[in-house]
């Protein structure tokens, strides 16, 4: 049986389960910005010796059929990630206030669309 | 398929009753049709299986861009030889998605592919068969990216979530791979004389390498019923395998080709074509190395590597003397 280990091995965001890494070029984690507007969404990782390698390894693997109008590469190290225990915690408080979401409130069929 | 013979646990499945309660819940959210991420908890048998299959998933991809980078120079035409570059570049993407997907379980590419290059972890059978002449390119787009097509789009709704979006960017690309082949099949088989007999040649070559990818059945097996259980196999082998065959045989009649079975035969009762099951002895014997190419494969790979480590080595030195400047300058 395995656990949720929190400690990443250097680079991944998985646990460590394998041997220690030696002369391996560091993992990044590649985000694109699409043609239509919307943000910049993370779509895997690579591995390359510098960001600006890491950039140009990149367009090659997540790019090749206009995917993307722009590129960030953070290295996978300095990602900080909640974990799967704190859902409860961090998530708690929001769904208590149902109010927050404009299906709480009735408003009559005569005032029409609001 | 492009992950053969994986195996599990071994053990058969547990009853929910008989799990432990992170077991049991873990396998309730699949159940329920729900996704495994990388720090979620999970049994150590799913994270191992998984490793295995991704990485020779992965590994399959790698290999498969040989049989096909073989034919780059000698494409007949350059816009032949524009396609079949740019389909070997996404062989070679698919491998690193299927690498970032296996790294969030824990196991790093370098020694995923150090196990490749010692033979410890293997790549699908079909890549040890030559690629003779350029109809084999196009029977393997047709016939072998075909095949993976099969097994992958019901993956792309497997339970570990860095697995099924890798799947969902390769079936997307896939499809090209196809009809890529299929096109110079039809190419061929309308073409000169010479050209259709060299399109049936690669069809009568392929046809039982391309079933046997699939694997051999598996209804009876505990490995693939602990993979079915755990979502990380959707179809059986026996399944997939008819599939392909409903699918390929009309195709193949489009084209005046003949499959080479002499039992193949459509079935009114079942709706489905029957046809012969490939040598398995030949499959195990690949599988163990055997194959008309295996060696060659392994060669190439490991010259690859070796071949390559001055510019690992080199660009890290020149990485960590940039960074020493820069920090330096601060």
């Amino acid at each position: 049986m395995s656990s949720p280990e929190t400690s990443p091995y250097k680079g991944t965001e998985a646990a460590d389960h394998g041997p220690a890494r030696h002369n391996e070029w560091p993992l990044w984690e590649i985000f694109i910005r699409g043609q239509h507007g919307l943000s910049h969404r993370h779509v895997g990782s690579l591995h390359a010796p510098d960001a600006e390698m890491a950039i140009k390894n990149a367009r090659d693997v997540y790019t090749r059929r206009n995917e993307g109008v722009s590129i960030w590469a953070v290295e996978a190290d300095n990602i900080a990630a909640s974990s799967p225990e704190e859902k409860g915690s961090l998530y708690e408080p929001s769904n208590a206030k149902v109010y927050r979401h404009p299906t709480f409130f009735d408003i009559p069929d005569e005032v029409g669309a609001m | 398929m492009y992950a053969q013979m994986i195996k599990s646990t071994g053990e058969g499945v547990k009853s929910l009753e008989d799990m432990d309660p992170d077991e049991r819940a873990f396998q309730e959210r699949i159940n329920a049709g729900g996704k495994i991420e990388p720090k979620d908890w999970m049994p150590d048998g799913y994270r191992k299986t998984l490793i295995r299959q991704i990485g020779q998933h992965a590994h399959s991809e790698i290999v498969g861009q040989l049989p096909e980078g073989n034919w780059i120079t000698r494409a007949p035409t350059l816009e032949r030889k524009a396609i079949l570059l740019a389909k070997v570049q996404d062989e070679a993407g698919h491998g690193l998605y299927l690498y970032c997907a296996a790294e969030t379980l824990g196991v790093s590419r370098d020694q995923l592919t150090r196990d490749l290059l010692s033979g410890k972890m293997k790549y699908s059978s079909i890549f040890n068969y030559p690629t003779l002449t350029w109809a084999d390119m196009g029977a393997v787009g047709w016939l072998v990216d075909g095949a993976a097509i099969m097994n992958q789009v019901p993956l792309q709704r497997t339970s570990y979530g860095p697995y099924a979006r890798a799947m969902v960017r390769i079936c997307k690309e896939e499809s090209f791979h196809q009809r890529q082949g299929y096109d110079i099949m039809m190419k061929m088989a309308q073409g000169t004389e010479a050209q259709r007999k060299m399109a049936q040649d690669a069809l009568n070559r392929f046809w039982y390498p391309s079933l046997m990818m699939f694997g051999p059945s598996d209804a009876e097996s505990v490995h693939s019923a602990q993979s079915m259980a755990w979502k990380i196999k959707v179809n059986t082998n026996d399944e997939l395998r008819q599939k392909f065959v409903d699918q390929t045989v009309p195709q193949a009649h489009y084209l005046g080709l003949t499959v080479p079975d002499d039992d193949l035969k459509f079935n009114e009762e079942t709706g489905h074509w029957d046809f012969s099951q490939p040598d398995w002895n030949e499959f195990f014997d690949v599988l163990k190395g055997n194959g008309p190419c295996n060696v060659e494969r392994l060669e190439a790979r490991n010259k690859a590597w070796d071949d390559g480590r001055w510019v690992r080595e080199g660009l890290l030195a020149h990485a960590a003397k940039k960074k020493a400047t820069h920090l330096a300058a601060e």
